[in-house]
């Protein structure tokens, strides 16, 4: 008892002991910064010395490209309507990969999802499989498998609906898992009780609680297909990407359609990305009310 | 349960739920029906039974053997009787000449043991392959008369491919080939050959206890660098691409957080009060998001041409619209109280920012950087794809030659376990740094929660 007064510290003591911490957080946080710099320098200087061309030679002439294409397009401007016109059925092409991918992507996710959640997995000791399968998916990206199934089933928008619905379904299944942790098991106990099947009390116990988020993230991934299915039609896999890139081979002269090329893919994903922002609201508000009344 | 209305009669409201469930029911079958539709649309729209038609099948049959083995060939030259070992046939798997692999004794009549039997003898003369079960096959290949071949009496099987110049036999044990020029045998071992050591190398086909002696023995650089340069294989290459890739996403995420974190303050509501700026900032935030990774790294590879800095920048750029947007949301979703507490105490603007505003949005900041980083690690991939740096264009080149599925299998591998080392390495380091802040960690989750931008 008699410690006690010996025991607390006095003002002097807590001073030296705080600034002696702030100090000493100032030096981690600065040895940090530093190294940060270094790391962000060094990494620099590497990717600039394995680079064709350099930082310092290049970076005035970045413009130089979008003003050739430009000006080319900008004198051939009265074709641009039937450039438009020529490339929407590529632009719709894109679309559909995008959409079907995700509609498969979202199916299989929600699969994957139901099978690695406690509680609602029909084989409950397989749930550690199907999350490493979920990883998995997930971590391929989708250039690797559109590009093998591209030799074996030949170019086209299939071989990038698959590989793109592949890693969909691998991102969706996660994500779904951790709405689905947050479910209630009540219903489908409910539905157990009184002698539902499995997918019933999925379907009629689990969907409705977690619909709404499941839809937002798929429109999210929705967003995101749009631009892989584009970079996926580069590699030869149909669609705008493809066509860009014959509008670019061919060089100078053709540059009026890779301009309305560039238009078609601008305008979608802007648009795309609004009208998506939109409905997530919609659908996240529309649930939270829903849950207060 | 108060909020029903009383004055409904129970007709009325039997009528109302009939109609609920009419329109459950609706929406139960037709939701689902409507996506089979879609779908049985993009069937026909994508052509999908003529891909079938057209799809190569043979193609996939080889690159799935051939992720898994590789085959071995023995060939000899007809007309000088040289007869040379090499693995996938390519120069840099060949064995030295005067040596070959133990299933093969070279003397005047080399013979080939294709085991379970099944044996193969290039004599002076005439080739000879005994097939257990069925009889001895006999070629004689004359330069003048192409290729004479004896085979047992019956008919002969679909397995046995016999011309005028050209005799080929593919049992379960390898393949021989016989041309006027050429007689040629492939066994098919399992595995990926050659994957540690070339066949130049001393330490080639040492067994695992033996190199640990010898590196004991310090010779652990010789057999690291024997290693390394496997001519094969190129594991320095791999290695180097496979950095280069994490260096883009790397580069270009943190590089993209630096630049979008002080424009981000330009596009909220409560930092930045002139109207036609914020806008305008919001606007270049949509605009180099809106233009794709895909286009700016098609613009990027004109200045910089191709290699890793090119793929950062493009990364970077598209991902200063991305983050600009988030940390903006953040930014606006900033408690005031803080820093009119941190104001309250002398602060002059900078140090308002600095510790009023800076601690409450790191988390979200960090969580997104390193959400992205994980998620930029594989667009590195794709985007070293098109304009040519890191593990995507080795992927790229491999897959071109249409002959090296087993390297290709190797990069997929590798791909995947880059992107999940760097999917763990991300989750590690957010819940080191933003479990420090306690506090915070629900903050941090609410405003991503309502962002929804998790890639």
């Amino acid at each position: 008892m008699t410690d006690l007064t010996t025991g607390s510290p006095s003002v002097d003591q807590i001073r030296t002991d705080y600034t002696e911490m702030t100090r000493r957080k100032r030096v981690y946080g600065g040895i940090l910064l530093i190294v940060f710099v270094a790391m962000m320098a060094a990494g620099f200087r590497t990717a600039d010395s394995r680079n064709a061309g350099s930082f310092t030679d290049g970076w005035r002439r970045i413009f130089d490209y979008p003003a050739e294409v430009l000006s080319e397009a900008w004198e051939k401007i009265g074709a641009l309507p039937a450039n438009l016109v020529e490339f929407f059925p590529a632009l719709l092409e894109t679309l559909n990969i995008a959409a079907a991918s995700t509609l498969i992507g979202t199916i299989l996710g929600t699969f994957l999802a139901l099978m690695s959640t406690r509680g609602m997995a029909l084989w409950p000791t397989l749930i550690p499989l199907f999350r490493r399968i979920s990883d998995v998916f997930r971590a391929v990206p989708e250039i690797v498998i559109a590009l093998v199934l591209i030799f074996v089933l030949g170019g086209g928008p299939v071989p990038a609906m698959i590989a793109i619905a592949i890693h969909t379904a691998g991102a969706l299944g996660k994500l779904f898992s951790e709405v689905n942790e947050n479910a209630s098991l009540k219903p489908v106990e409910g539905l157990h009780s009184v002698g539902a099947n499995w997918s019933q009390r999925m379907y009629l116990g689990v969907i409705p609680q977690v619909g709404p988020n499941y839809v937002s993230y798929a429109l999210l991934r929705f967003e995101i297909n749009i631009r892989a299915s584009a970079i996926l039609g580069f590699v030869g896999a149909g669609g705008l990407g493809y066509e860009l890139r014959n509008a670019m081979s061919w060089g100078q002269g053709r540059y009026d359609e890779a301009a309305a090329i560039f238009l078609l893919l601008f305008v979608t994903i802007v648009v795309v990305d609004q009208m998506s922002g939109l409905l997530r609201e919609r659908l996240t508000h529309g649930s939270e009310k829903g849950a207060l009344a | 349960m108060s909020t029903f209305a009383t004055d409904l009669t129970i007709d009325e409201l039997k009528a109302e739920a009939d109609r609920l469930f009419n329109r459950k029911r609706l929406t139960n079958f037709g939701l689902p029906a409507l996506v089979f539709v879609y779908l049985v649309y993009v069937f026909f729209a994508f052509d999908v039974s003529g891909m079938a038609q057209r799809a190569n099948w043979e193609n996939g049959k080889t690159l799935i053997a051939d992720s898994y083995s590789y085959k071995t060939h023995v060939s000899r030259d007809n007309r000088t009787g040289e007869v040379s070992t090499a693995i996938e046939g390519e120069r840099k798997g060949r064995y030295p000449d005067g040596e070959a692999p133990d299933w093969v004794s070279l003397g005047e009549t080399t013979v080939i043991d294709l085991e379970d039997g099944h044996i193969v003898r290039f004599g002076p003369k005439i080739i000879e392959y005994e097939i257990p079960g069925f009889g001895i096959v006999r070629a004689t290949p004359i330069r003048s008369a192409g290729v004479q071949a004896e085979l047992p009496a019956g008919e002969v099987p679909d397995w046995i491919n016999v011309s005028k110049n050209r005799m080929a036999i593919t049992t379960d044990a390898g393949r021989l080939t016989v041309t006027r020029n050429r007689s040629e045998v492939f066994r098919y071992f399992n595995g990926w050959e050659l994957f540690w050591f070339t066949l130049d190398s001393p330490y080639y086909g040492k067994p695992f206890p033996e190199l640990a002696g010898l590196a004991a023995r310090g010779e652990a650089g010789a057999i690291l660098n024997d290693f390394w340069t496997n001519k094969m294989w190129r594991h320095q290459d791999v290695a180097w691409a496979i950095f280069e890739t994490i260096l883009m996403a790397f580069l270009g995420t943190l590089g993209a957080g630096m630049i979008a974190l002080p424009l981000a303050f330009l596009a909220t509501r409560n930092f930045n009060p002139l109207k036609s700026v914020r806008f305008l900032t919001r606007r270049v935030f949509d605009f180099v998001r809106g233009v794709d990774a895909l286009i700016w790294t098609v613009v990027l590879a004109r200045a910089f041409g191709p290699g890793p800095l090119t793929g950062a920048l493009a990364i970077l750029v598209t991902d200063t619209g991305t983050f600009g947007k988030i940390f903006s949301e953040a930014l606006e979703n900033v408690d005031e109280k803080q820093i009119e507490g941190v104001q309250s105490t002398g602060a002059n603007a900078p140090q308002r920012y600095r510790y009023g505003v800076i601690p409450q949005v790191t988390p979200v900041l960090l969580s997104q950087l390193l959400y992205f980083l994980e998620s930029n690690t594989r667009s590195a991939t794709v985007i070293g794809a098109i304009t040519g740096g890191g593990i995507g264009l080795l992927l790229t080149q491999a897959i071109i030659t249409q002959k090296d599925w087993e390297e290709v299998a190797y990069y997929i591998v590798l791909i995947i376990l880059m992107v999940m080392l760097m999917d763990w390495f991300s989750g590690w380091l957010r819940r080191r740094l933003i479990q420090g802040e306690t506090g915070k960690i629900r903050k941090a989750r609410d405003t991503k929660a309502k962002s929804f931008f998790l890639p």
